[in-house]
């Protein structure tokens, strides 16, 4: 039972970073409708510039999390509109291809800059070990978890609150129509990858802080997974990639606690794979009738 | 078959034995020493590769994301097929046995493309994508956990069967096999479907049946390729056929043109050879890689081809029009 529920917590620490990430692909998804391959290696370089802020300038973990985040989004809006906005409207699979292409670029711009060795994550939030019962949780996870909720509501109630993000909305229901209602598309689209990277950002930090270690290639299966936790929930649905997040990091720490550690990435694909077969749109999308 | 059809067949065949001839030449002499013809063996296998991932993601107009799957099902099959030939003490000539474990991992690739493509071809577009891509990595780490293919470490001890010359022949066959597909009534439903899904059903096309069949023979042929891989490389490991090597293939496809064969063979071409050509500022590499693909994509967003196929005897044809026009126009000044 002990195990049970320390296993609980770590499933949801690591549900959390997902849901974090996946909320990057989920609203691009939503808005443009790109799986912008590129989300991993936004987490990447947000969990490098954390650890240049944290080991260089020896910044407050304030003023880490805030420097990593902001210089993401800017270099999130600069990716959309160097790369995404020349293709706008060009077939679809052609955006995905250049989207795969900035990945690839980012991962081997980080490879040169900061060299494929690993890099040790200084531990930036202060630890300490709490103790209930027998079940052990640490400081660090209580602040991933807690920052995650966080930022997830503060999210949300961006969207459906503020000005903002009632356009965001209008754009990703309705590109056409949200024009004739007077929205600047061009200005809204930025502010979805100013968010998403921020959050992707985020999430990679905490990610670098779980797991110890940043290199260049530490976004690609992290960020394979979020997406899966986007498409799990309905892709486009922001409600949808926290809880595919959640479901994902618990499934997966379920599995290496109980099952096998080696087959765990496999049962997460299975488990996407049944609910596509069953629910086609994912646990949250409607399905949608076609029409002649 | 007309004239002009016969002509087209007899043009492509000089120039496929021609140039046949002049990598004949070349290797002889040893002006390609080993590094090279192992680029051209590389080149021939993804040629093979883009063009069945073409069927799918081309002529049917599907994004299958999960081509190495069904070609790391290839290579292990026939691979093991082979090993279990020879370790019986069954002395066939090498040819007979390269064709008989092509054939064996086309074949349970094929019966796999079948089984996933059956259920999974109801769903559409980006979902379709994640589920391919979910498959191969369960078919990837299931080969990284069964012990009798040697799991994570690898498959050793592969014989050699595959040099240039009969990888050379068999990606002319299979180019032949899918390009008389594309043009096959099989092959003018399946794009139909592509073109629109509710009028082709409407006209009396079982479209389920074709997906499927289409998928199917995309899973065979990348096993086709993944035996020549595998009688190539001689050893096999699961990590070469991650998720990445889905995607590299698919670059080639969309790259070269969706739909367009020609396309695909000079794509496979193209980004076989530029990495090889980058090696000597290694670093960089892939650096440019990149940037090549999004610079192409942000000003060809079609791919090289687009839809159509490159012809060699329009092609000749027009040269000499020119030529003839170049003649008349001179012709006319002189008089």
């Amino acid at each position: 039972m002990n195990l049970f529920l320390q296993q609980l917590i770590n499933g949801l620490n690591v549900g959390s970073i997902y849901a974090l990430i996946a909320i990057g692909y989920t609203m691009v998804y939503g808005i443009i409708k790109l799986i912008n391959f590129a989300h991993g290696e936004i987490m990447m370089f947000g969990a490098y510039f954390a650890f240049i802020a944290a080991t260089s300038f020896h910044l407050p973990v304030w003023a880490v999390l805030l420097s990593s985040m902001v210089i993401m989004a800017i270099i999130g809006v600069a990716i959309e509109f160097i790369a995404y906005r020349p293709l706008r409207n060009a077939p679809r699979l052609s955006a995905l291809i250049t989207a795969i292409g900035v990945s690839l670029f980012l991962q081997n711009l980080a490879l040169i800059i900061f060299k494929p060795d690993p890099k040790v994550m200084p531990k930036i939030f202060p630890e300490t070990i709490y103790k209930i019962g027998e079940i052990e949780i640490s400081s660090t996870t209580l602040i991933t978890i807690g920052l995650s909720l966080f930022f997830m509501v503060l999210l949300d109630l961006f969207i459906r609150k503020t000005k903002q993000g009632r356009a965001m909305r209008a754009v990703s229901e309705d590109k056409d129509a949200a024009i004739l209602m007077g929205i600047n598309v061009n200005r809204t689209i930025s502010l979805t990858f100013a968010v998403g990277s921020a959050l992707g950002a985020l999430g990679g930090v905490l990610y670098s802080v779980a797991y110890i270690q940043v290199y260049p290639t530490m976004g690609v299966m992290p960020g394979l997974k979020a997406f899966i936790a986007a498409v799990l929930g309905g892709i486009g649905i922001i409600p949808g990639a926290m809880l595919g997040g959640f479901i994902i990091g618990m499934v997966e720490t379920m599995t290496k606690a109980y099952l096998s550690t080696t087959w765990a990435d496999a049962i997460v694909f299975a488990i996407l794979i049944v609910v596509l077969l069953f629910k086609p749109t994912g646990i949250l999308g409607k399905n949608t009738r076609e029409k002649v | 078959m007309d004239h002009n059809k016969k002509k087209a067949y007899l043009i492509n065949a000089i120039a496929i034995v021609a140039l046949y001839l002049v990598f004949f030449v070349l290797i002889q002499t040893k002006t390609m020493n080993n590094y090279f013809v192992g680029i051209a063996i590389m080149t021939c296998i993804m040629i093979i590769m883009a063009m069945s991932l073409n069927i799918v993601a081309g002529f049917l107009g599907e994004m299958a994301l999960g081509h190495a799957g069904f070609m790391a099902i290839g290579a292990y099959s026939s691979a093991s097929f082979s090993m279990a030939l020879i370790d019986g003490g069954l002395s066939l000539p090498p040819i007979v046995t390269l064709v008989l474990a092509m054939i064996v991992g086309g074949i349970v690739a094929g019966i796999f493309g079948f089984l996933i493509g059956t259920p999974t071809l109801r769903l559409r577009g980006d979902y379709l994508g994640i589920v391919t891509i979910g498959f191969s990595e369960i078919i990837r780490i299931f080969f990284i956990n069964f012990g009798p293919t040697g799991g994570a470490a690898g498959l050793k001890g592969i014989t050699r069967l595959v040099n240039f010359n009969n990888v050379y022949w068999i990606t002319i066959i299979v180019a032949f096999l899918i390009f008389t597909l594309g043009r096959s009534k099989q092959g003018r439903a399946i794009i139909s479907i592509r073109e629109d899904e509710i009028a082709s059903e409407a006209a009396g096309i079982p479209t389920t049946r074709y997906k499927v069949l289409a998928f199917s023979l995309a899973a065979f042929f990348a096993g086709v390729g993944g035996s020549l891989y595998a009688h190539y490389q001689s050893f096999l490991e699961p990590s070469k056929f991650g998720f990445m090597f889905s995607i590299e293939m698919f670059v080639i496809v969309v790259l070269g043109g969706l739909g367009s064969l020609t396309g695909s063979i000079i794509s496979a071409i193209v980004l076989t050879v530029l990495p090889e050509m980058l090696r000597s500022f290694s670093e960089y590499r892939l650096l440019v890689y990149s940037l090549v693909l999004i610079i192409m994509m942000i000003f060809r967003p079609q791919g090289i081809f687009g839809r159509s196929e490159f012809s060699l005897i329009a092609f000749i044809e027009s040269l000499i029009q020119r030529k003839n026009v170049k003649n008349s126009i001179g012709g006319g000044e002189a008089s």
